[in-house]
């Protein structure tokens, strides 16, 4: 027999043994109680589930309770019977307070159910073996009653270095191990080697104090008899070495840190008594139904080690051990150190219950008052786990509980050796344990809080969400609601749940691009039928596109309600009957003037010659043109018409009015060119051909600023991509077009040179068209921006699209600006270079330097136009607060108003310099001053005539609703200054046209005035046309 | 003078330096939110009864933080009283008893036979505790019930019941020692002997 290393631990304390007194007499076995109370929580953790009910007949070892959860165990019969009830019983702990038991009445026959060893634990899997360990109800009989299947399953997490067996039993009077040991060693033994087998550990040491001899050498006998590995290692006495971290202490040097586990430091611990269990659930196949127990104490006469069945009630025992109850004082549950009273005799044993000590009023005196601390530090020198019992004992007295927990409390024993030295008979351990629970109910209380808190806050949440969900819910039901009495076809999903609406706003997306498809395809039947001329055809294709584009209409006006319906603000196109007649008729005229334009451009060009054809020709082009805008405003207007609808009826109207005058200007212009061509020295007809060309350009300004403002407000919407990539495509067809027609006026300008006609004249003019058209629409083409707010049919928030507008119009402006600065310094360039003023005139900048400040005063005439249209729109509809986008135009307009003003102060200046310097009239003339002056005060005016109605046209806004007067008041001075305005440039139009007379090798350029001057003028009457209408619908 | 100058401007240069550790650290170690008020949410029990005042004991947390009393939460009781004047560093003050009375903890039960499912407990319970639907039996989870008091108003039947948390054996705590002055301390044989004879 090898020794084995004996380490030390700190402290701990040499209480009178008393163990003789139970080992007198030979292990006893009580006879069976009159009932059995087996609490189901008889070990840590979860308390096990009843498996059986009252009245059932149980056998021997057959299961009553199972586990319930990780941390439970099984619960048996331990003996056959009838359970009676289950029921709230007093229980064996220090709280003496009841828990659930099940109460078993013996029949006294002692029939066990089949048992069923697990003989092939060698060759069975591990799991399999603890999992039959746990249904044995096997716990750790050493006092805390903690599963031995978890406490093995914990034990694997890492290689065991040693597994020690626990026989130490340090605590005084009992001997129930001792006993255990004596009698049952082999059992103990083979035990040992199951739990060896499942564990697995390098070194196995049965840990013993050296006051039991008998079973060490019982032990040692036997070890060697079997060639075991198993080591027998006798630690000194000392309380507390039976406690597992203090036993792993002894016998490995090795201290298990604070807050972990034997476990983590490859160490398993295991109670003898807990090993024979093992053995008898394996090899015999019984489940822990009894204990060895120790009974003693002064107050018994017979004291003595019992082997008792679990249940039997404390008072069965006293009686067995013959107990006089004259002299039995305090009876408690386990040892004298770590025991606890029972109050009441009815208390059962249990599973953990080592030791019943019946002790008289001398052996187990009344614990002494306390006394203050002295501060000895003798409870220091005592303690185990080398803590500081006093500081402890302050902080729970003062209830500074963190403060003991750092100083780790929870590391305690609760060995009462602390207690046993403590002269001033201090219930330290009494202290911890209070502190202990009371930090518990903290740290239980503060989960609880923590879950309530979480419980709430989810909840809260949750009533948000719902509130939410309502609202949106029934702003839907709002929205949908007079939509549904417009249209009878609209599908009754649309003022249910959000879902539904988003699916079914899928389908009609869906339906919509089939419907638009098929127009589309019915559209381009119909045009080739026209260009075929199948009048039969004509009609019933005609009939069919109608009915789709009433179709598209309809999934159309769906489309917008299910928009409206969503809570995504999306936009919200409605339908309106003319407009989408309006653009049929548009379309067919459209295809018919191309049909009789293609062939009369045929016929042209078999006959070049023929007068007449070219005047059908143009006429027809005009036409064509005329359809094409008025195609172009009604595809426009549709959308536009949509939200606002006051003011897109308007805008309509004046689109039309654009279109019209635009067509009207320029039949005229042709004619009027003819005659220019006929009689090229007259100047009068000169005069005309500028007045009508002005007028055209206006009548065209006009157009693309209807245009403009029509579709401006608008937004690419759902389908504004396809609608936009049509658009894109008639662009590039028209562009294409309008590129061929260039190409061919060219060709047949050549020709009349050649031939010197005399329509040579009227075919520069056409070419001069022609050009200007392709690179308009090529303008529009490389202008994606433009494009889309042409193209896009469907309107959305007006201020979004009116901001893109701007911000576009700016962008142009500043190029435009950009471009007449560069113009300007390099007029001064050649100035310096000391060119004469001819050679400037004759290269390419001023005429360069016109052209751009031509495009600034019409982008900017664009803006004020579109600025007072938007105002009206907003006006009208009362909708769109556009306020700050107003009053941003408003600094604007009056730092151009600024800037305008110190123009033409400048250029005045400039003339006086220029007359001071002695130059002839006709000098100044000739030089650009006179020229910017004028510019300058004809930007002025107009920047002045806009103002005017700008703040006028955006106050009724407000002012509208309350007071009916101040507008119209505001709308008499408006059209006071609009007439000025027109006044004004009619003046200066006679102005340049005379001037047009005196000079007329600056004839083009003058004209260029002129035509400027008359669009401004145009803009004048047009505002001047919308304040009147303002002013009589008010 | 110079030394003067120096030291003035190495104390200015001091300053510029720790004040821009200062703003640095106020940046980078910015607390959002007010962690007071979390520090008076952690302290306060949680049971969302609303016996304060406030809807909840965070808005609670946020008054006090505000100057409020500390003393009107009676379900926190002294203990909670006590916890927040030590957070707070103010004097520790009764229970407000306009606010109620500090009781046992406490969980509704619902009497299930008499209950109509009328659903108005589940309603008013701030923590979700109370399970049922419209005209079936309601009951209550006592893990989860704070013990509010809040759906017992609200029942139309008064089918529900305070019941007072026993102890158990697992809830079971240990009395704290009587201490020093519990007992007579006249343990020296004399002293007792006297006393005996008076």
């Amino acid at each position: 027999m090898q020794t084995f290393d004996i380490f030390s631990f700190h402290g701990g304390i040499h209480p009178p043994e008393n163990k003789a007194q139970s080992l007198q007499l030979p292990l006893g076995r009580p006879s069976l109680p009159n009932e059995l109370i087996l609490p189901l929580g008889q070990h840590i953790g979860q308390s096990s589930r009843p498996m059986v009910k009252a009245g059932d007949r149980v056998l021997k070892g057959q299961a009553l309770a199972m586990n319930n959860g990780f941390l439970s165990s099984f619960l048996h019969a331990p003996t056959s019977g009838t359970i009676s009830a289950i029921e709230e019983r007093l229980i064996a702990h220090p709280s003496g307070l009841s828990d659930l038991c099940v109460i078993l009445q013996p029949d006294g026959l002692e029939e066990w159910q089949a048992l069923e060893p697990l003989v092939d634990w060698q060759t069975q899997n591990r799991t399999d073996v603890l999992a039959y360990l746990s249904e044995m109800g096997i716990v750790g009989m050493g006092g805390a009653g903690f599963p031995t299947q978890v406490k093995l399953q914990g034990a694997n997490k890492s290689p065991l270095t040693h597994f020690i067996i626990n026989a130490a039993e340090c605590e005084p009077y009992i001997t129930a191990d001792d006993m255990l040991i004596r009698e049952k060693t082999l059992e103990l033994i083979l035990g040992i080697e199951v739990l060896q087998h499942l564990v697995n550990a390098s070194q196995v040491v049965i840990g013993i104090e050296d006051n039991k001899p008998t079973a060490i050498k019982l032990l040692n006998d036997l070890l060697a008899e079997r060639n075991s590995t198993i080591k027998v290692a006798v630690v000194p006495t000392k309380y507390p070495s039976g406690g597992e971290k203090q036993l792993i202490q002894l016998l490995t040097g090795k201290e298990v840190p604070s807050g972990q586990h034997p476990a983590d430091i490859g160490i398993l611990c295991q109670n003898v008594g807990t090993c024979v269990a093992v053995h008898d659930a394996i090899y015999l196949g019984k489940p822990l139904i009894s204990r060895f127990t120790t009974l003693t104490g002064d107050a018994l006469n017979a004291p003595q080690n019992v082997e008792v069945l679990l249940g039997t009630p404390v008072s069965h025992l006293l009686e067995y051990a013959e107990s006089q109850d004259n002299k039995l004082h305090r009876l408690v549950m386990g040892g004298p150190m770590m025991g606890f009273t029972l109050d009441s005799t009815q208390v059962p044993v249990v599973k953990t219950s080592n030791c019943i000590l019946a002790a008289t009023k001398e052996e187990l005196p009344p614990p002494a008052p306390e006394q203050a601390c002295i501060r000895c530090g003798m409870c220091e020198q005592a303690c185990p786990v080398s803590l500081l019992p006093q500081q402890l004992l302050w902080f729970s007295k003062s209830q500074e509980h963190e403060k003991a927990e750092h100083h780790n409390l929870f590391d305690c024993i609760e060995c009462g050796a602390c207690s046993y030295v403590c002269p001033s008979s201090i219930p330290l351990v009494q202290y911890y344990r209070h502190s202990k629970s009371t930090i518990r109910e903290a740290r239980e209380s503060a989960v609880k809080a923590d879950l309530a808190k979480q419980r709430f806050e989810a909840r809260k949440a949750r009533q948000e969400a719902e509130a939410a969900e309502k609202e949106a819910k029934r702003l839907a039901r709002q929205k949908p609601a007079p939509a549904k009495d417009a249209n009878k076809v609209a599908p009754k999903a649309a003022a249910s749940a959000a879902p539904a609406t988003n699916d079914e706003a899928k389908k009609l997306k869906v339906d919509l691009a089939i419907a638009k498809t098929k127009l589309k395809k019915l559209e381009k039947q119909l045009l080739s039928a026209q260009e075929n001329e199948h009048v039969e055809e004509i009609n019933s294709l005609q009939l069919q596109v109608t009915d789709q584009a009433n179709q598209v209409k309809d999934l159309e006006a769906q489309m917008a309600k299910f928009a409206e319906a969503a809570p995504v603000a999306k936009p919200t196109p409605a339908k309106q009957d003319s407009a989408g007649d309006e653009l049929k008729k548009a379309k067919v005229d459209l295809a018919l003037v191309g049909v009789k334009l293609k062939k009369a451009q045929k016929q042209l060009d078999e006959t070049p010659d023929d007068a007449d054809l070219k005047q059908k020709v143009a006429d027809l082009e005009a036409q064509q043109k005329a359809a094409q805008a008025k195609l172009d405003q009604a595809t426009s207007a549709a959308p536009a018409q949509t939200t606002p609808k006051a003011a897109a009826n308007t805008n309509s109207d004046e689109l039309k009015k654009a279109k019209v005058d635009l067509a009207l200007a320029g039949v005229k212009l042709k004619k009027a060119q003819k005659q220019l061509a006929e009689a090229p020295d007259d100047a009068d007809l000169k005069q005309k051909v500028a007045d009508l060309e002005a007028q055209q350009k206006a009548a065209q300004a006009k157009l693309d600023q209807a245009q403009t403002i029509d579709t401006a407000p608008t937004k690419p919407a759902n389908d504004g991509t396809t609608a936009n990539n049509d658009e894109l495509k008639k662009l590039k067809i028209d562009a294409a077009i309008a590129k061929a027609a260039v190409k061919k006026v060219e060709k047949a300008l050549k020709k009349a040179e050649e031939l010197q006609a005399p329509e040579l004249d009227t075919l520069r003019q056409q070419f001069k068209d022609a050009q200007q058209r392709a690179t308009e629409l090529e303008n529009a083409l490389a202008n994606p921006n433009a494009q889309q707010a042409t193209a896009t049919p469907k309107s959305a928030e007006n201020n979004v699209g009116t901001a893109d507008e701007d911000k576009k119009r700016k962008v142009d402006l500043a190029i435009a600006k950009a471009g007449i600065k560069k113009a300007e310094k390099n007029i001064a360039l050649l100035k310096e270079q000391g060119k004469s003023e001819e050679e400037i005139q004759a290269s390419e900048w001023p005429q360069k330097l016109i052209e751009a400040q031509q495009k600034l005063a019409l982008l900017e005439t664009a803006t004020a136009a579109e600025d007072t249209s938007s105002k009206e729109t907003s006006t009208a509809t009362q909708a769109q607060p556009a306020a700050p986008t107003k009053a941003d135009d408003d600094k604007k307009r009056k730092i151009d108003l600024a800037i305008a003003k110190a123009g033409i102060k400048k250029a005045e200046k400039n003339l006086v310099l220029l007359k001071e310097q002695g130059k002839s009239e006709e000098e100044i003339q000739a030089s650009e001053w006179p020229q910017k002056l004028l510019e300058a005060q004809q930007k002025l005016a107009q920047l002045e005539s806009n103002e005017a109605p700008q703040p006028a046209n955006a106050e009724p806004s407000n002012a509208e609703r309350a007071n009916d007067e101040a507008p119209q008041a505001s709308l008499a001075e408006q059209i006071k200054q609009q007439k000025i305005a027109v006044a004004l440039a009619k003046a200066q139009a006679n102005k340049l046209a005379k001037k047009l007379g005196v000079e007329p090798d600056n004839a083009e350029q003058v004209q260029l005035e002129i035509a400027q001057l008359k669009d401004k003028q145009a803009q004048a009457e047009h505002l001047l046309e919308q304040l009147m209408k303002q002013q009589e619908s008010q | 003078m110079t030394t003067v100058l120096l030291a003035i401007g190495i104390l200015v240069l001091l300053a510029l330096v720790f004040g821009g550790i200062l703003g640095y650290a106020n940046v980078r170690f910015h607390v959002e939110g007010d962690p007071i008020v979390d520090q008076i949410d952690a302290l306060l029990p949680q049971t969302q009864c609303g016996q304060c005042g406030h809807p909840g004991c965070r808005p609670y947390a946020e008054a006090i933080s505000n100057g409020e009393a500390i003393n009107h939460c009676p379900p926190g009781g002294q203990a909670t009283i006590q916890a927040l004047a030590d957070l707070l560093d103010v004097e520790a003050i009764p229970l407000d008893g306009d606010h109620g009375t500090e009781s046992a903890k406490r969980v509704a039960v619902i009497r299930e036979d008499e209950c109509i499912g009328c659903t108005k407990c589940i309603q008013a319970c701030p923590v979700d505790a109370i399970l049922g639907a419209a005209k079936q039996m309601h009951t209550v989870i006592s893990d989860e019930c704070t013990g509010c008091d809040l759906c017992v108003e609200p029942c139309p039947v008064d089918c529900i019941d305070m019941v007072e948390v026993g102890v158990n054996t697992k809830t079971w705590s240990w009395d704290k020692p009587q201490g020093v002055a519990s007992t007579s301390l006249n343990i020296i044989a004399t002293d007792r002997q006297t006393e005996a004879a008076h």
